[in-house]
């Protein structure tokens, strides 16, 4: 029988977040595949006030499935996958990308370097020594720009700083529960956030796939807006006193 | 020089009644809990403003030439600018609260109605899901 999730807490296993907006076509091919590759892994989906069967294939798939009454955003749904993992006691994390993109054979990378002692691991596209991920120009202009930004304020390099393939552990849960960015290109600032509050964070190479269905939310006037926007987070940031947020250990 | 006194003692009639209305207008808000009692008493405050300087359009004459300001109308514009840039961005801080305050909620519900439905059983038509994956 399905044991609660809310009570029993999930000591040594991981959960796989995944958002997922009007993510129908994609989602079954990406859960069907966590299920061959990580069977271990349990899974929950959260769909973010999706108004197409998103939450229903989920179902099917049988994983644990959390439906936002309305559009939250990536920031929002993740932070919601936070929660459930927080109160369903599970100790890691991943966050895995609805559509695809993402190689479920990777995730075992990502979850040894949480074992390394790491709380937040980013898996990075541009170390990836086959060289397959590309980008646009505006958008690799952009991510650059961000990558200096970061190592400026935080005063570490990091490759790729926008990645949405990560994994947490229950520390940085606990606290990205509480307070995760809300708006778009979240993982930038939640990683400028994750090094003020003295998380530790590394950096894994992974491959990427292309993008298998669904519409890439990145226009160039979006994105131009959301860098400006960023930018003021991260000057804004760069002064604000470090807030003693972080939660003990258990 | 004294602009508002001589000029236009229209003007001071009109701003004196523009003060009493616009009083008017916010107890009755409140009265119906359209308003909450806080914002109330910044727009009350307005309006006590406005019958002042109805009533003695002097005032506005006096308060330029302790300031150092020429021309009168100009200290009522730059007092009046700053004073709706605060209120705006007072707003602007109170709706981003409230926007953190209303996703937090929708975050809950979700996850809470995601929880009953782990707890009692799917009672809709997904009768084979089993909540946790498993190989």
């Amino acid at each position: 029988m399905a044991d609660s999730a809310a009570d029993a807490g999930h000591p040594g296993r991981a959960i796989a977040i995944i958002p997922a907006f009007n993510e129908e076509e994609a989602l079954p091919a990406v859960l069907a595949e966590l299920r061959a590759v990580v069977p271990d892994l349990d899974v929950v989906v959260v769909s973010d006030g999706s108004r197409d069967h998103t939450a229903d294939v989920a179902r099917a798939a049988g994983v644990h499935v959390v439906e936002l009454p309305y559009n939250l955003g990536i920031g929002g749904a993740l932070q919601t996958g936070f929660r459930f993992a927080r109160r369903g006691g599970w100790p890691r994390a991943v966050q895995i990308d609805a559509d695809g993109q993402h190689d479920a054979t990777q995730i075992a990378a990502l979850l040894a370097g949480l074992d390394t002692g790491a709380d937040l691991v980013i898996g990075t596209r541009f170390a990836d020594p086959s060289g397959a991920y590309q980008v646009g120009r505006t958008r690799g202009g952009a991510m650059g720009a961000m990558r200096v930004g970061v190592r400026l304020l935080s005063g570490r390099r990091f490759t790729d700083t926008s990645s949405g393939f990560r994994a947490f552990s229950a520390d940085l849960i606990a606290y990205f529960a509480e307070t995760y960015p809300s708006e778009y290109m979240d993982s930038v600032e939640a990683l400028l956030l994750a090094l003020r509050e003295g998380f530790s964070v590394v950096e894994v190479p992974v491959t990427m796939r292309e993008r298998q269905a669904g519409q890439a939310s990145h226009r160039n006037v979006r994105l131009a807006y959301h860098f400006v926007r960023l930018s003021v987070v991260m000057l804004s940031g760069a002064t604000r006193r470090r807030a003693p947020v972080r939660e003990a250990v258990p | 020089m004294n602009v508002l006194a001589s000029a236009t003692p229209r003007l001071h009639w009109l701003t004196g009644v523009a003060g009493v209305v616009l009083m008017l207008v916010i107890l009755r808000l409140v009265r119906r809990r359209q308003l909450r009692a806080k914002y109330s008493l910044l727009w009350l405050a307005v309006g006590v403003a406005f019958v002042v300087l109805g009533v003695s359009p002097g005032l506005l004459d006096w308060a330029a030439h302790r300031t150092g300001v020429a021309y009168a109308p100009d200290l009522l514009f730059l007092v009046g600018t700053l004073f709706l840039v605060l209120v705006v961005m007072h707003l602007s801080w109170e709706v981003s609260r409230l926007e953190d305050r209303s996703k937090i909620l929708a975050e809950e519900v979700a996850l809470m109605r995601a929880e009953l439905r782990e707890h009692t059983g799917r009672r809709d038509d997904h009768p084979g899901d089993a909540g946790r994956q498993t190989a």
